[in-house]
């Protein structure tokens, strides 16, 4: 291969730094200029994200049972930070791209003009978000967290208006304080363990001393706890619905990735950690997943039922999401994970989409859009005070048809209902939860199940008021085209899930098989090949 | 003696940070993030276990492993301190924007009803 080739994996961290920091030298009145290079780069990320993707499914690098490592400076693995490509984090890399390129897509219709640099903010936030699926260090992780944070915040507050502003700074304290529970939580291991490369520990946990065993277990809780704090697992998930709902449509989109960050950090983790061969420590904190998964898909659901507009039924929706995949974690099957696997990337497509429309269904009627006011006059603009700038470019006819025919796959897709995706992923938990059947495995059936009839209920009836049953006073629907292209990308993403289900669901069980050998990933990073 | 020290500033900054983070007023929830990173920056210097007289750098001559402390706790400190310093300013200036739009320092931007 060539040396371009060894170097791919680090692409989709490397590119969108590189980038924004160009960004922040060009002036901000370039707005063609800046989307055409984020649309750029996005693209490109797209490509490297897929082609990681497709090698790790077809095995150029041995059957697809290994995993690419890339050594930062040449350093060996327990010394340097590595860069992991394996089966499951080149799958959560190609769902942000997939997930980032539609929502900047939406975003560049108009809600790129309502407040400075988010191109720059977009693309950091990818960058933390891929930075964080590929490393194979723990410290590494907390820097690409930070970085991911820190992009979130500025991209929550974006738009402006009061209602962001109050949702973000409670987004940022509890952000903050889960950030420092991390770095308690790694240091802790660190003083147990002595070093901070995953699959160093993975060699090293077998052997911690009886005596220092509850000191480990401590700092892992500790920092299970700050990742599950970000994928809102109930009950430290309330900060997600206001700060989802607040924010600007192509940022919740692309939010929806964010708590997938915390699920992927905790599915890789604990298997890796506590492992079969983890003596001791193996099984740690998994009742506690599946107990708190059980709890935020209730909570989810019941909220989702509860909702009077529809972004807020998204981010209960990414609750639900979260949710299930955590709780088929905890139920400790092989099978159930595979099955959550491919769920996790049909429902975050789904979520993201909803967040999509729901903005084109609201406009007009946000209550907050006549109260923003400018808090620094010379970097803000209404998005909405501009009319020549309002313009949504070309509008699509039949606005209703579209729209609805789009809400209804969302629907399917977030409640698992046949003949989409949604379905195929749950339908594969539920079989490998009532093969296995005990007492917690039929809870969690039943409350898949029940999860779903609620979602139908309650996205019915949110769609039915907001599509078809709008009232005289509101605005006609309108659809630009950069916005059904963005909705089109996501939902055609979930159709070719369930057209490829065969494939997909190939993927995510040989994923979950992968996952339950955590010495092919130690073989690879400690000892294989690579750079 | 050391152990001791860093024992009690830990217990006392993460004590006091907490209490000032659960405050509703904006200003005391910025210093209890302050008190409790300054406490955690402490404890993650802490596990290397430090002693007296160790420095964590390498002299010349002298390689004797049991005369040093862990550097690696010391580094990643720097890298914590950097990072909590930069989002604690980020958040001074949403609480600046808070403060501005709702003309309230409180957290949920609204005085409570009385």
């Amino acid at each position: 291969m060539t040396d371009w080739h060894a170097h791919l994996i680090i692409g989709p961290i490397v590119l969108p730094m590189a980038v924004a920091a160009a960004m922040l030298l060009v002036d901000e009145r370039r707005r063609i200029l800046k989307g055409a290079l984020s649309l750029a780069a996005m693209a490109t990320i797209l490509v490297m994200a897929l082609t990681l993707l497709h090698e790790s499914a077809t095995g150029a690098t041995g059957g697809g049972d290994t995993a690419r490592v890339y050594r930062l400076g040449a350093w060996a693995a327990p010394y340097g930070v590595v860069l992991v490509a394996d089966r499951l984090s080149t799958l959560m890399v190609a769902l942000t791209s997939v997930l980032g390129a539609c929502a900047l897509v939406f975003a560049l219709a108009r809600w790129d003009r309502a407040g400075p640099r988010f191109h720059a903010l977009f693309l950091l936030l990818i960058m933390g978000v891929n930075g964080a699926f590929l490393t194979g260090d723990l410290f590494n992780l907390f820097v690409f967290f930070e970085v991911m944070l820190a992009a979130s915040y500025g991209l929550a507050l974006h738009g402006s208006g009061e209602r962001r502003i109050r949702a973000g700074l409670a987004y940022i304290v509890v952000n903050l304080t889960a950030s420092l529970l991390f770095l308690i939580g790694v240091s802790l291991i660190y003083g147990v363990t002595g070093t901070l490369n995953m699959a160093d520990l993975v060699a090293r946990i077998p052997a911690i001393a009886a005596t220092d065993l509850g000191l480990f277990h401590a700092g892992a809780a500790v920092l299970g706890i700050a990742f599950l704090v970000k994928c809102a697992m109930w009950p430290l998930g309330f900060w997600l619905t206001p700060t989802y709902s607040a924010a600007s449509a192509p940022v919740a989109a692309v939010f929806a990735i964010l708590s997938k960050v915390g699920v992927y950090v905790i599915i890789r983790l604990s298997l890796l950690f506590f492992g079969p061969d983890a003596g001791a420590s193996a099984g740690f904190g998994q009742p506690w997943l599946l107990a708190g998964g059980l709890a935020t898909v209730v909570f989810g659901t019941a909220g989702l039922i509860g909702s009077r507009d529809l972004s807020r039924a998204a981010g209960f929706g990414v609750m639900i999401s979260s949710g299930s995949v955590l709780a088929a974690a905890g139920a400790g099957g092989q099978a159930a994970l595979g099955g959550a696997i491919f769920y996790l990337v049909g429902s975050t497509l789904a979520c993201a989409a909803l967040f999509l429309l729901a903005e084109i269904l609201q406009r007009g009627r946000n209550p907050d859009a006549g109260e923003a006011r400018a808090v620094f006059d010379d970097e803000y603009r209404d998005p909405f005070d501009d009319d020549e700038r309002n313009e949504p470019g070309l509008v699509i006819p039949t606005a209703v048809a579209t729209v609805g025919g789009a809400f209804l796959i969302c629907t399917l897709m977030i409640a698992g209902m046949p003949p989409l995706a949604g379905f195929i992923g749950k339908l594969a938990m539920i079989d490998a939860l009532v093969r296995t059947g005990t007492l917690a495995d039929w809870t969690l059936v039943a409350v898949l199940s029940l999860s779903s009839l609620g979602a139908v209920i309650g996205l019915t009836r949110l769609g039915v008021g907001s599509i078809w049953n709008r009232e005289e006073a509101e605005p006609p629907l309108v659809v630009g085209a950069a916005e059904l292209t963005a909705i089109a990308g996501l939902l055609g993403a979930c159709i070719l899930l369930a057209v490829f289900g065969g494939a997909g669901l190939a993927y995510a069980q040989h994923t979950a098989g992968w996952l339950a050998r955590p010495e092919a990933y130690v073989a690879a990073v400690l000892h294989g090949a690579g750079r | 003696m050391i152990e001791l020290t860093l024992a009690l500033v830990i217990g006392i900054l993460t004590a006091a940070g907490v209490w000032l983070l659960l405050r509703p007023r904006t200003f005391q929830v910025i210093m209890g993030v302050s008190l409790v990173s300054y406490a955690v920056n402490i404890f993650i210097f802490a596990m290397g276990r430090p002693r007296s007289g160790a420095p964590p750098v390498l002299a010349a001559g002298d390689a004797d492993p049991v005369r040093y402390v862990d550097p690696v706790p010391q580094a990643l400190v720097l890298t914590a301190i950097v990072i909590s310093f930069a989002l604690t300013a980020l958040f001074l200036v949403v609480m600046l924007a808070s403060r501005g739009v709702t003309g309230s320092d409180h957290v949920d931007g609204r005085e409570p009803d009385a």
